[in-house]
Formats: C-alpha cells, structure tokens, sequence
C-alpha cells in the first residue's frame, strides 16, 4: 500500500460505552479495539522514515516499529516491542495526553488525522495480559546492592522494574494500603480500571520487587535510617500529594472536600459502594466543582456518577484555556457535566448547621497574559451571583508534601518545596538519594513520572556499580 | 497483617487491644496515632497510640464502640488479624519540663492523655490528673493514670463516683484555689475541649488539645481532617494532632465531625439487623 492509500483510511474510532448507560456506572467508558479495528487503524502508519512521534514521546517509544508489527497482527510481539521503553503501555495508552505528544507531531496530522498511536498502544498492551502472554524476564543474580523506593506511583514504579531487571534488591515502600500512586487513589475506575494497575504491581512482584504498604517514609524511617540500615541508594517518588484550597470564606464547611479527598474516597475506599464498603461520601443533590484541569474532569465524572441532579464545573478561564485533555471534557459533556465558564467562587455559603447550602461567584473576563502565556481572569464588578451547591470540589492542584523534605533536611528543595534534581540522572543533593515524577515536577504526568523513573534508575544502577557521585 | 496478641474490656463497650506492629512500637512517641483498616471492605480510621512496648513489638490502642468500625472493632479477639496498621502518624507532643502540667481527659480521652501524662511525668513535671466520665463504669485506665500522677482527681456527670459534675469544675476549684499551673492537656470529646479551653483561656493559662477529626490517609494528601487554627486552615494528621485550644475553632470541628450521621445510621443498621443488602444505588463494578 502507498502512503496515500494509506492515508485514505479514516482514523478508526474507539467503540464506547453510551453516555447515558455509562453515568451510572464506574465501569470504563472505551471498550478498546477489536483486532479487526486495531490492524486497519496500523495500516495508516506511513513509516516515517524520520518518525516525528518517536521524539514526541518522552520516552521514545519506537511507534513505527510496533504499529508495523499490529499491522502484521503480532499483537503480542509489539507489546513486547514497546515494554522495552515503557513499562506501564496499558496505563499509559488510557491516560497519556497523546494529543499533546506523539500524536499531536504525527506526520500525518499535517493531511489527516493522525494515527491513533495511544489506542493502538492500549489495545496490545490489553491482548498481551488478556492472553496471559505477559512473561517474567530472566533476573540476572543479585549484585550484593539494595535500593528503597518510596512511593508506588508511576515514577516509584519504573524505577523498581528497572532496577530489578539489573539484579538488585528493590523494596518499594508506599504509604497507603494501596500500591499504584495516583493510578489508585487519584484516576477513576471509568478511565482506568483498577485490575490493570494491580496487574502492573502484580508483575513487579513476579519480578521481585518488595512492597512494603502502610509505610510512611519520614515517620515509620527516615530517608537517614534506610541509607543506613542497608540501603545502598533511595529514590523519591512520593508525588504531589498535598491538596491546594483557596482561602476563601466557608471553606471547611460540610460538603466542601478536596479533589483529592472525593477521590481517594470513591477510587481507594469504594465510597460509592457504601454501605457494602464502610467508607461513606456525601453524594450531593448539586455539585459544584472548581478547577479546570484533569483532576477537575475525574471528580466531575465521578460525582455524576453518584446520581446528583447537577454537577457543575466552575473554571475562571475560558475553554480554551482549560488543561484538561479535549477528549475528557468532551466525555464530560456526554455525561451532562455544565460549564460556568470565566466564573470564580467567592466564598461558600452554609446553614446554621455548617452545611453547605450555595457557593457565591463572580464572572471573570480575560485580561493581559501572565507568566504562563495564558490570558490572565479578572473579575467583573457587580457581577456576584450564587450557584445552590451541597457538595462543592476543589480541584485547583496539588503541592508537593512536606513528610519527606522536612525529616531530610540535607535535601535541596524549591520555593515551592519541589525537590531540586539534576535534570540528567535525577541525583538530589544528597548522597544516594535520588528524585523523580510530582515531587519533583510538581503536578505533571503519568508518562514524564515514567521518563524521570528510567533516568534516575540508570543513575542509580551507575553510581550503584561504579561508586561515583 | 497485623495480629492481635491481647484483647480487654476496660469498661461498658471500650476495649483494649495490643497489636503486633514492631516497627511503629519502636518509633512511637506520647501523642502519636495510628490509622487502621481491619479488612477489605473496611474504612480508615485514626487511634491514639495509648502505649507501647517496644521489646515485645506491640502497640495498644483503645477503642470505644461509637459505630460500624469501631463495633467490629470490638468483636475481634486476640489471635485475630487486622489488615491495615498504619503509623505512628502525626507529631508528637512536646514534652519538657513544664512545672506543673494538668491533664484533663475526658471518656476515652485518657487513652491520650496516658502516654502524655506518663511522658511529662518522666521529665519530673508535676502532674496533675483530672479524669472525667459520664458514670463510673466508664471511666478507663484509672490505675494507670494514677501510677503517673502525683495528684489524682475524678469527676462523674452523674456523680456516681469522685466528683459529681464536669471535668471543669474540678479545674476551675484548683485554679480558684491559686494552685500554679503551667500548662493544661486537654483531650476528650470536643464540647469537653472547648469547655476547658474557655476556663483557661479566662485565666490565661497555656492549653494543648488534642483533636479527633475525620481522617482518611492520615499523610496529609487529603485534607479530610482539616481544621481553623488561628483563622488559618491545618491539617491535623500533620500538623496536629496537637493545637493551641485557645486557638482551635472547635465549633467547625463539631459540625465537620458530624459530617456523616446519617450515614453512620445506615452502616450501623446494616450491621444490627444483617437485613442483607439494601436498595441504595450499588453501580458498578
Ligand atoms: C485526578 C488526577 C487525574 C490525573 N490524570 C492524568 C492523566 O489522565 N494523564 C496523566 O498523564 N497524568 C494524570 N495525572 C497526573 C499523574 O497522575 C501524576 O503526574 C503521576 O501520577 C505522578 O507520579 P508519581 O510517581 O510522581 O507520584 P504519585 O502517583 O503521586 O505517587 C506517589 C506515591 O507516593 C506515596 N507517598 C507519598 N509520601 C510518602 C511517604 N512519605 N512514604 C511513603 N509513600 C509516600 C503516595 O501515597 C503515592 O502512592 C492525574 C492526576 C490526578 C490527581
Ligand atoms: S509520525 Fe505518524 S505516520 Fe509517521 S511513523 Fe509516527 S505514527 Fe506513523
Ligand atoms: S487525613 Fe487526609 S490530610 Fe489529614
């Protein structure tokens, strides 16, 4: 086939789950490719002799070669092909934003709609654990080292796969009861179903990585204890996990949770299986919630999903400027999710029982840009108006915590408290310690917590071998 | 997992458990918490570290029946497993020499101030106790207490035992007496707190509560058991569980602790009557 036959077949869409069934469930809203779909969408894959959507992907996976090999249906042989770059491809192709990276350089794109690289991705990913064609590697000796990882999210993660294929003892110490990180506690069931992580973490243990849950790093041991209790290096990969508010009046009235709080309770506790779970959640008649990025989306759809009557997102920008993926708000829209665009809370209202009864707003117009490029929201005078709310969600981002850098006092950190890494091998300033992913990025995401997991896992097996700071 | 070694009923629907958890037994300090989660379907729920033996690599906690958990809680026996022990989480209390300390512990408010008490003892301040109780046969850890007190007080709301009133008037005698005090400890339910902190608030002595907020991870990742200290938001698992009472507004962790009643209604209903599941919405996997 020429490359403009080729580009001649339309992109393949993904069959889904229909908005109105899928609102009331936590069940994921993509059924993926069939194999028929997934080898006609590979067949628009040019070949690039000079593939643009490697170096789009900041972990270079070699696309090309494993869309050719999905083309040729070895389904099994292009997981393997992109498992040598990126551990976690099941994850990844369900919540990387490709439209930001690979896909969005595709050389295609410049004619046509690109190729579908992140459901290609998922869908071999998926054929290889559905056919039980996922196989452990050979793990060469032990060399004597010992690494502790804390943290198990996407970063903590790649750091153990890589290390424990390079035969040393990896012990991955993670503060919930939970392995996975954000993938557990943060991203809903619908857009990532629990079984995949727990097959990720079931296959590192396969590996022989150790994870220690229930163990919080800086009040169980210190970063100090584990170097010196026969650890030979340790990484960071505790994320950004501490929730933003915004200061306003009526804050810490009932029913104003964190996204972070909403979340962890439906997606870890399984609050909306109460009371067969025991973890309860105010499900809310009204829900607002405030934010416009991913996190905003997730507890938008989650809480729709709790049946409510409304749930409303309330961002100050306008839509172009959310930083949310298209693809979620556009599922989000779907679900009948509404938009207070250019509107900002002023302060939450409640009753005499500290119950939160209505949020009051103001509508914003944009001004000058800022320091992010984007154009700055001012508020309109006069133009206060109240929005009735019995949940509200603040979704407005995460900033680094505080339990490690403050028991490590040797570590370098930002103003911010992000910890300071060199970029090239994720080394922190302190001997042996080694940083990578939200701690160190501040709210990013999955695929560059991965980017920096490999770099700092090449440094490690490095310094563990050679000895050199 | 995390085994029960003993289990004992201290009074009418609270127990004492010691639990296996050597590392957190080894770490733990007077005014620290744990989290634990007894099993899959369970929540997460804070406790205060009573006490520790480091030695034998256990923890004590006591718990008293107030709902679904902690009813469950109190069916287990030792031998049993817990699946999720999670600590020693919070900060620990300041502990020096104070001079004359009082520790005022209201219900299962004495599983905290015990360790407090215990520590500041060691340290030689004078320690004085007030343990308060609704009747006599709630009132826990009463040999405990005195073994770590120099001077001993009990109050009963029904006077079936050492003084009939609150814990506060028996603080408001000593102060009324010109006694010297440093510094007040106070932890138990939180109309107990708040009573304490405005009679020493009037006679500006320096008082620490101890706060009991709903918790979730206990890391600070969630902001769950967020409280106003001084017109500004904390997070107790963290920055707590210790405050400045005269500081804390008690009012919002009142209504914020009340956050779930009717849910807790459902789950404890759930667990008397074993009706078997219920017509709420269940979706989902
Ligand atoms: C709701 C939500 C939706 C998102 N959606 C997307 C998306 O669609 N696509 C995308 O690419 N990114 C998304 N992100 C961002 C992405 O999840 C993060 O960038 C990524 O998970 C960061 O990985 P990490 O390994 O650095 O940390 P995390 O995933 O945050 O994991 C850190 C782990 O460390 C543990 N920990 C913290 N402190 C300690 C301690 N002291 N001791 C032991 N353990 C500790 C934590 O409990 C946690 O499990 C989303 C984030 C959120 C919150
Ligand atoms: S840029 Fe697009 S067409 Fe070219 S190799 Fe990559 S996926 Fe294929
Ligand atoms: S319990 Fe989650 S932040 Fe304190």
């Amino acid at each position: 086939m020429d490359p403009k036959e080729r580009m001649k077949i339309p992109r393949q869409p993904m069959p889904e789950q229909d908005p109105k069934e899928r609102v009331s469930n936590f069940y994921e809203v993509p059924h993926g490719y069939t194999p028929e779909l997934a080898m006609e969408e590979a067949k628009r894959c040019i070949q690039c002799k000079k593939p643009l959507c490697v170096a789009g992907c900041p972990v270079n996976i070699d696309i090309p070669w494993f869309i050719r090999l999905v083309a040729e249906g070895k389904f099994v042989e292009a997981a393997r092909k992109i498992k040598e770059t990126n551990g976690l491809p099941a994850v990844c192709g369900r919540v990387c934003p490709q439209e930001d990276q690979c896909e969005k350089v595709c050389v295609i794109a410049k004619k046509v709609e690109p190729v579908a690289i992140g459901r290609l991705e998922r869908f071999v990913a998926d054929y290889e654990r559905e056919h039980d064609e996922v196989t452990i590697p050979d793990i060469p000796p032990w060399t004597g080292k010992k690494v502790a990882i804390i943290g198990s999210g996407p970063a903590g993660l790649t750091v153990a796969g890589d290390l424990v294929k390079k035969g040393h003892r990896v012990t991955i110490f993670e503060a919930l009861h939970k392995p996975g990180g954000v993938l557990v506690y943060g991203i809903p069931e619908f857009r990532l179903p629990k079984k995949i992580v727990e097959a990720e973490v079931d296959y590192l243990r396969r590996m022989g990585v150790e994870i220690e849950c229930n163990a919080v790093i800086g009040k169980l041991e210190t970063v100090d204890e584990l170097l010196s209790n026969g650890y030979d290096a340790v990484f960071i990969g505790t994320g950004a996990g501490l929730p933003y508010f915004m200061n306003i009046p009526g804050e810490n009235l009932v029913g104003v949770y964190s996204a972070n709080e909403f979340l962890t309770r439906i997606n870890l506790m399984r609050a909306y299986l109460f009371p067969e779970y025991d973890t309860p959640v105010l499900k809310g008649k009204r829900v607002v919630v405030v934010g416009g990025g991913n996190t905003a989306m997730d507890a938008a759809r989650t809480a729709i999903r709790l049946c409510p009557e409304e749930v409303k997102i309330v961002y100050r920008r306008s839509r172009e400027e959310m930083p949310a993926r298209i693809e979620e708000i556009h599922h989000g829209e779907e679900e009948g999710i509404k938009f207070e665009l250019l509107t900002n809370p002023l302060r939450f209202i409640g009753d005499e029982e500290g119950r939160l009864r209505a949020a009051e707003c103001i509508r914003m117009e944009l001004g000058e840009p800022d320091e992010s490029g984007r154009r700055r929201p001012v508020p309109m005078k006069g133009s206060e108006f109240t929005i009735d709310c019995d949940v509200a969600i603040i979704a407005i981002g995460n900033g680094p915590n505080p339990l490690i850098p403050h028991t490590t006092p040797e570590l370098k950190l930002t103003k911010w408290g992000n910890i300071v890494v060199d970029q090239e091998t994720g080394r922190t300033s302190k001997k042996g310690v080694f940083a990578g992913g939200d701690i160190v990025r501040g709210g990013s995401t999955v695929i560059l917590a991965m980017g920096d997991g490999r770099t700092a896992a090449n440094s490690i097996h490095e310094y563990l071998t050679t000895g050199k700071w | 997992m995390f085994e029960i070694v003993e289990k004992r009923e201290l009074a009418h629907r609270v127990c004492l458990f010691r639990i296996r958890a050597p590392l957190i037994a080894r770490k733990r300090r007077a005014g620290q918490f744990i989290i634990l989660r007894i099993n899959e379907h369970g929540e997460r729920i804070p406790l205060t570290i009573a006490d520790s033996d480091s030695e034998e690599g256990t923890i004590t906690i006591i718990v008293q029946e107030v709902g679904k958990t902690t009813s469950v809680l109190c069916s287990l026996k030792a031998g049993d497993r817990l699946l999720d022990v999670v600590g020693p989480l919070g900060k620990p209390t300041h502990i020096e020499n104070y001079g004359t300390a009082v520790c005022v512990g209201g219900g299962i408010g004495c599983a905290v101030t015990y360790p407090i008490a215990k520590a500041l003892k060691e340290t030689g301040t004078h320690v004085i106790s007030i343990m308060g109780a609704r009747t006599k046969n709630l009132l826990i850890l009463e040999e405990e207490m005195r073994s770590v007190s120099d001077e001993l007080f009990i109050a009963t709301d029904d006077g079936s035992y050492g003084h009939h009133g609150f814990v506060t008037a028996v603080l408001e005698e000593l102060i009324g007496e010109g006694r010297k005090i440093d510094v007040v400890i106070a932890v138990g339910p939180v109309p107990m707190m708040k009573a304490v902190s405005s009679v020493t608030r009037t006679n500006g002595i320096y008082t620490m509560a101890s706060l009991n907020p709903i918790m979730v991870d206990g890391t600070g990742m969630c902001g769950a058991c967020r409280v106003t200290v001084d017109g500004q938001t904390k997070f107790v698992c963290v920055d707590g569980p210790e405050f400045d009472a005269h500081q804390v507004d008690f009012d919002e962790l009142i209504r914020r602790n009340r956050t779930y009643l009717k849910e807790e209604r459902i789950a404890m209903e759930e667990l008397t009557y074993h009706e078997g599941p219920r017509c709420y919405e269940k979706k989902g996997v």
